[in-house]
């Protein structure tokens, strides 16, 4: 496998690289894994070819943007790793099995996670009211997209529940597109598989001019940040939930009567943070819950570290199983004394979990979404 | 003028106005009379006594403090007499056994030969009833908002009924004049204490509401803070008024516009330094071991907040980390272009840190060190010889363990991440044009370029006029340089203001 790496670097505007290191200075993962992508791009620079099949460490990287971010000659180094992933997803040679098997399930049931397609709207389950399905009404104030993982995993679905709760109480006009509701595709694309994510941006435009909705919210950041940033022109505005929690309080249309006693922290979800700059809602929201005492981690907002369940490592294993990031996160949530460690993200809630139950801190340390404490509180 | 009067004070004669105080003629002749509760300030209270002299007659003596005492008529007056001195011992011992925990009357009492105390001490009491912070609440702040309660050995100074004072205005005065520290603004109001930093020494330190703004400010006199001073804001205080003995406090003073005509005009406006808070991940303004380059300078000079001695409250960092191009040749956030002045004075910094802290462990974070000027490189060379720690790549973030400084990098010569534990981060922070540039420019219809510095008329043929005939570019203004370049170009800006107008004489003549 080859890559034209004249084309490749002017493609990503690589010649104006520096070499100075900020992105892997800054790459969570580097610390733990041989993933450079400084050197990456500088084989890409002075090579005229690179063979990506060679290179394990293209799926250690989460996409957590860390690198992007820091980069000071703006150049996009998670998307160099997202195309030359492409190439891998392109030939099919050196695709890790579980990859290919979450890229095959989302075209062929669209979902990631294997289930059966039409077992999509069993979240709804436990809920004492009908959740309308916005093809059958064909309009709706509020688009409500669930999500591969918090339609299915069972961990995730009350946190589903928990936000179709608010809006009923609020007043809400909204729908989902039920079983007919595709995968975003934020983490197929992430894994490289630019074409078929293509085919699901199209899909879902398709859909979408069979109803008229007034604004969009995702349960997931990664959700989120595919529609607002990556399926061009969207006909209404696109939020996380979070922001729309925010408002409802200060709106006074949500209220916390309850109370949730407890150290509370929170771990900022790359896709909403770093991606998408969202750092203050989910605090707002938290210091609004009566009881909750809030403090932040020290590397917290920009400087917050992945818990490595982005860009595709919900799938792709990595090339360092051992040392998981979440285990080092979960141990500063503990040491600055908190009580539950705070999430808006269904994979940071699944990874940050496994690690408190790895690392046997069940008791000491709680990892919950915003969500599930704002239910709490209700 | 009423008539003067003659007084005698250990022998020396002195003619003085009438109700002059005994202090205060003592104080005119050079003769030290030491006081507790007095202030210029303030009126006189005489109640700590320790200002006590003897006035001697003709077969009588008389103790009085020297204070509240006013001169009436011809009198002769010891001040160190065996009588005096014996009052002021007790005195002395009297205070160390009230407030045995106050420095101030532990040196007195060296001073004095006093012992320790022959009466029971009391613990923890640093309050001696001196009234100066109730005198200058009610005199000069006006507020009131403490005074004396109780009587005899319960006399203390307190709010109204012990209560969080709604009165007090968390100016400080009290906390500033109590000589023993007995007394906390913070114990009176729970107002927010808003402490006046001093601009020039990037706020290391406090400065008052009247203050002269640098060593070298041009003019070199006071000015005040009109938006905390006393005066300004609620007519009270005067205090400075009161301490400048050449009457120069003139509160009528107004900011004056001048119409001038001139043949030339030099722009030399100078920069702003780059602010690290919009790189959150160094951060930079939440730890306070993570410092500017312009901090780092006033810690290491003479006239700034530590004279010179490289420490942060109180401590003295052993591992140092500089950090390179922060706000420079970033597309992100400063500027796209090279400060120019970072890598030169990084070096200096990197070798006074080594200068002035023997044993430290100094390492200097770089993407390419720019040491282009003449016995730069040669500069560079001697500050890695004396064994400063290059490392090639530049830092990505700083975070915190235990309590110290972690910097994140990546060794790009190894192609290895790198941890590096610091007591001290200083951030080669970069120069970025002034936040009025905009306002000037348009004042003066001319151009600036894309980073925002003044444009000059040509890039290599005219780098100090400008598009308008007789206006001038120097320094900083039009991008960023060091002093040996600024000072070669105000000297062009200088011939061309000097060619201008010898044309303007001509046309004159």
């Amino acid at each position: 496998m080859k890559v034209d790496t004249q084309e490749f670097a002017k493609e990503y505007t690589l010649l104006e690289c520096i070499q100075c290191g900020r992105c892997t200075g800054g790459c969570p993962v580097s610390l733990k894994t041989s993933l450079n992508i400084r050197s990456i791009i500088y084989e890409c620079l002075i090579e005229d070819t690179v063979d990506p099949s060679r290179l394990d460490v293209l799926w250690d990287c989460t996409n957590c943007l860390t690198c992007t971010i820091r980069c000071p000659k703006d150049i996009h180094p998670a998307d160099v790793i997202i195309g030359l992933r492409g190439y891998i997803v392109g030939e099919g040679r050196g695709l890790p099995p579980r990859v290919r098997d979450a890229l095959k399930s989302a075209f062929t049931r669209g979902n990631t996670l294997g289930y059966a397609t039409e077992g999509r709207n069993g979240w709804v389950e436990g809920l004492d009211f009908e959740v309308p399905n916005v093809l059958d009404a064909g309009e709706t104030d509020l688009l409500y997209y669930i999500g591969c993982t918090p339609a299915y995993d069972p961990r995730i679905q009350p946190v589903t529940r928990a936000l179709a709760t608010v809006f009923r109480r609020a007043g809400i006009d909204f729908a989902t597109m039920g079983v007919d509701e595709q995968c975003c595709g934020n983490e197929i694309r992430r894994m490289g598989e630019a074409d078929g994510f293509q085919g699901l941006v199209e899909g879902f435009h398709e859909m979408r001019r069979e109803f008229k909705a007034q604004r969009m919210v995702a349960v997931s950041p990664h959700c989120f940040n595919a529609f607002k940033n990556e399926y061009g022109e969207m006909p209404f505005p696109v939020y996380h939930y979070t922001q729309m929690m925010a408002d409802l309080l200060e709106q006074g249309r949500l209220k916390l009567p309850g109370e949730v006693r407890a150290k509370v922290t929170y771990h900022d979800p790359c896709f909403l943070g770093k991606h998408n700059g969202i750092y203050d809602e989910p605090r707002y929201i938290l210091q609004r819950i009566p009881g909750v005492e809030f403090q932040d981690l020290d590397r917290s907002r920009e400087r917050s570290v992945c818990c490595e369940g982005g860009g595709g490592r919900m799938w792709a294993e990595g090339t360092n199983i051992k040392d998981r990031l979440a285990h080092q996160r979960v141990r500063d949530a503990i040491s600055m004394g908190a009580e539950v460690l705070a999430v808006a993200c269904p994979f940071c809630l699944l990874t940050l979990e496994d690690a408190v139950k790895t690392l046997g801190l069940d008791s000491q340390l709680r990892v919950m979404d915003i969500m599930e404490l704002v239910q709490k509180a209700m | 003028m009423s008539e003067r009067v003659k007084i005698t004070i250990d022998g020396k004669e002195a003619w003085v106005e009438p109700e002059t105080t005994i202090l205060e003629a003592a104080r005119t002749l050079g003769i030290d009379v030491p006081t507790l509760c007095h202030n210029p300030a303030l009126e006189p209270y005489g109640a700590c006594r320790m200002c006590t002299v003897e006035i001697v007659g003709k077969g009588w003596s008389q103790l009085v403090t020297s204070c509240n005492y006013p001169i009436r008529r011809e009198m002769e007056v010891l001040t160190a007499s065996d009588r005096v001195v014996r009052g002021r011992r007790m005195l002395v011992e009297l205070l160390l056994a009230r407030c045995p925990d106050a420095p101030l009357f532990q040196e007195m009492a060296a001073r004095y030969g006093v012992g320790r105390p022959r009466f029971e001490t009391q613990q923890a009491d640093l309050c001696y009833l001196c009234g100066l912070c109730v005198r200058v609440c009610h005199e000069r702040v006006g507020a009131k908002a403490i005074s004396f309660v109780g009587r005899g050995v319960e006399r203390e100074v307190a709010t109204p009924f012990f209560k969080i004072s709604e009165a007090c205005i968390a100016c400080g005065a009290c906390e500033f004049i109590c000589p023993t520290g007995a007394i906390k603004v913070s114990d009176i109001t729970d107002k927010p204490i808003r402490p006046l930093p001093l601009e020039f020494d990037m706020g290391l330190r406090g400065r008052g509401n009247i203050y002269i703004p640098f060593p070298q400010a041009v003019p070199n006199v006071p000015v005040i803070d009109r938006a905390h001073c006393l005066y300004f804001q609620a007519g009270t205080c005067r205090t400075c008024e009161e301490f400048c003995p050449p009457h120069a406090i003139d509160y009528s003073q107004e900011d004056e516009f001048l119409d001038v005509d001139v043949g030339a005009v030099v722009v030399a406006t100078g920069f702003d330094p780059f602010d690290a808070r919009d790189k959150p991940e160094f951060g930079y303004g939440r730890y306070r071991t993570v410092i500017s380059g312009l901090e780092f300078e006033r810690l290491a000079s003479a006239s700034g907040p530590t004279q010179g001695k490289i420490k942060i409250d109180g401590k003295v960092p052993q591992d140092i980390v500089f950090v390179h191009c922060v706000g420079s040749r970033d597309k992100q956030q400063g500027g796209e272009y090279c400060s120019r002045i970072c890598c030169m004075y990084t070096a200096k910094q990197a070798h006074l840190a080594h200068d002035k802290i023997p044993g430290s462990n100094i390492t200097v974070f770089y993407m390419d060190v720019r040491a282009f000027g003449k016995g730069f490189e040669e500069f560079y060379d001697r500050v890695r010889a004396e064994g400063i720690t290059y490392r090639r790549g530049n830092p990505s973030e700083i975070y915190r363990r235990g309590d110290r400084l972690v910097v994140r990098a990546e060794d790009t010569l190894l192609g290895r991440t790198v941890e590096v534990e610091a007591d001290l981060v200083v951030l080669a922070t970069g120069v970025q044009p002034r936040a009025d540039a905009a306002e000037v420019a348009s004042m003066l219809s001319l151009e600036r370029g894309e980073d925002g510095f003044f444009q000059e008329l040509h890039p290599e043929l005219r780098p100090v006029d400008t598009k308008r005939r007789g206006i001038f570019l120097a320094g900083t203004v039009q991008s960023p340089k060091d002093i040996p370049d600024t000072v070669a170009q105000a000297k062009a800006a200088a011939a061309g203001v000097i060619v201008e107008l010898s044309k303007l004489r001509r046309k004159a003549e």
